[in-house]
């Protein structure tokens, strides 16, 4: 028990570590067969490992670690397109500094920079058109990638580019949205999931409506949470407790900054520059309805896709993952990071094969980092 | 990536387009409050926001922030966001 140590308030933790302990038989949990909560989001995996949660609670609930990095599971595909993109002469390429070392079918944007192409990393994406301001003869494009949090910012600099007729500044839009692959899984009958743990920074934009097919619809429960470890504890015991009372409901543990019907405002800014794909690509689920957005017409001057005439914009590209890599089962929790073979050999922190070692908050780079893959050798 | 970080805003820069100057541990830098705003833009002024990629996404009280950084410090990640903050800022400064 020494990480809960580290915790804010070490008692309420042992007192929550207590109750979820003996709500897991209750809720159907046994160490054969235990309950599985996936956390979705990226943020919360890595703050599970970080104060090792998953070793702290009972065999009879077992983690499963979703899509909710958008780094990783962006497809090669779209790494490839960036870099046909960047390469071109005149351009300025950028991009959040997490989407740098994301492995292409060539290469990364980081071996793509060291080779000559101009690819700037910057923090925001009015960064980005900053420097099409002060680079008027420079075509300057935005690798937009992320969720329904990051999406009203890349809308919103839009927004402003268009009103302030600044015409070198291109989005190459690969947003992508939390609850279409939500119901991919739960629809794909390999899957055995029995509640769900709900991103908190996501839902503070979007509120808690788009969750509900997924208690409505697939009867599981959902608890939208926080990511400080006694806000994921205080969620999971209210996943185990719906499960105990045979309840599925969505419900929101981080009501302080989640309010029900989100930011409006953000969600304006996203409608009126995005709508939705027919399908979009995932790496390691495939293409999946409606699981992404493009640029509306009206601000199809700002589009890179159309603009250079790649990615989705030239017809789809199938995705090619590398050999032996199995991101795609780890991603659905049907795998450990450790049944991989290229775990920890060919695939590491420091030169990732596959996408879930890039970022931190891959269950991969997380497994790495804190010592899961040390821990399942020696048992 | 889904994170935000807390900061205050400081001052409205460009009430237009509703840009204000946010201290977020020490760092300052221009974040645009659209996401907040929804009277006069100076009545966001003291208060603390979550910032994520240059938007303030939404208003927290003073104890919030005060827990969100530091378990975004615990994760290393209020680190990372301010490297990044940093390295945009000298980047756009020194850019040719």
């Amino acid at each position: 028990m020494k990480y809960v140590d580290e915790f804010r308030d070490p008692i309420l933790a042992r007192h929550l570590i207590a109750h979820i302990e003996k709500l897991v038989p209750l809720a159907g949990g046994t160490e054969e067969k235990p309950v599985a909560i996936m956390e979705i989001c990226g943020g919360h995996t890595h703050a599970i490992f970080r104060y090792g949660l998953d070793r702290l609670l009972p065999a009879g609930l077992e983690f499963l670690h979703g899509p909710g990095c958008p780094v990783c599971v962006l497809p090669m595909s779209r790494v490839d397109d960036c870099i046909e993109i960047a390469e071109r002469q005149g351009v300025i390429f950028t991009t959040f500094g997490d989407a740098m070392r994301v492995p292409g079918t060539r290469k990364s944007l980081m071996q793509a920079k060291a080779d000559g192409a101009d690819i700037r990393m910057v923090y925001s994406p009015l960064d980005a058109l900053a420097l099409a301001r002060k680079f008027p003869d420079r075509q300057v494009v935005f690798f937009g990638l992320g969720f329904e949090t990051t999406m009203p910012a890349t809308a919103l600099t839009v927004l402003t580019a268009a009103r302030d007729g600044v015409s070198n500044f291109f989005l190459f839009c690969n947003h992508i949205l939390v609850p279409p692959p939500l119901r991919a899984l739960l629809q794909d009958p390999q899957m055995r999931i029995d509640g769900f743990i709900g991103p908190g920074h996501v839902s503070m934009i979007t509120g808690a409506k788009p969750y509900r097919f997924i208690a409505g619809e697939f009867g599981k429960p959902l608890v939208i949470a926080g990511f400080e470890p006694l806000d994921l504890l205080q969620s999971i015991s209210m996943v185990l407790e719906q499960l105990a009372e045979g309840r599925a409901e969505i419900e929101n543990q981080y009501a302080r900054l989640v309010p029900e019907d989100g930011n409006p405002q953000a969600m304006a800014a996203i409608d009126t520059v995005f709508e939705p794909r027919d399908s979009f690509d995932w790496r390691g689920l495939g293409e999946i309805d409606h699981s992404g957005v493009k640029i509306r017409p009206a601000y199809a001057a700002y589009d890179a896709e159309q603009k250079f005439g790649v990615g989705y914009g030239a017809g789809k590209a199938a995705g090619r993952e590398p050999e032996g890599c199995r991101c795609g089962d780890v991603i659905k929790g049907l795998a450990k990071p450790t049944a991989c073979p290229k775990f920890g050999t060919e695939c590491l922190p420091e030169q990732p094969l596959g996408a879930l070692m890039v970022s931190s908050e891959g269950a991969c780079a997380a497994y790495y980092q804190y010592g899961g893959a040390r821990r399942e050798a020696a048992e | 990536m889904c994170l935000g970080i807390p900061g205050r805003v400081i001052a409205i820069t460009d009430p237009e387009r509703l840009m204000g100057l946010v201290d977020v541990s020490g760092v300052r830098r221009e974040v645009n409050l659209t996401c907040v705003v929804t009277g006069r833009p100076d009545e966001v002024v003291g208060c603390w926001v979550l910032v994520h990629v240059g938007f303030a996404m939404g208003i927290i009280d003073a104890e919030e922030a005060r827990l969100t950084l530091a378990a975004l410090a615990q994760l290393g990640e209020a680190e990372e966001e301010i490297a990044a903050m940093r390295h945009s800022a000298r980047m756009l400064e020194t850019a040719s």
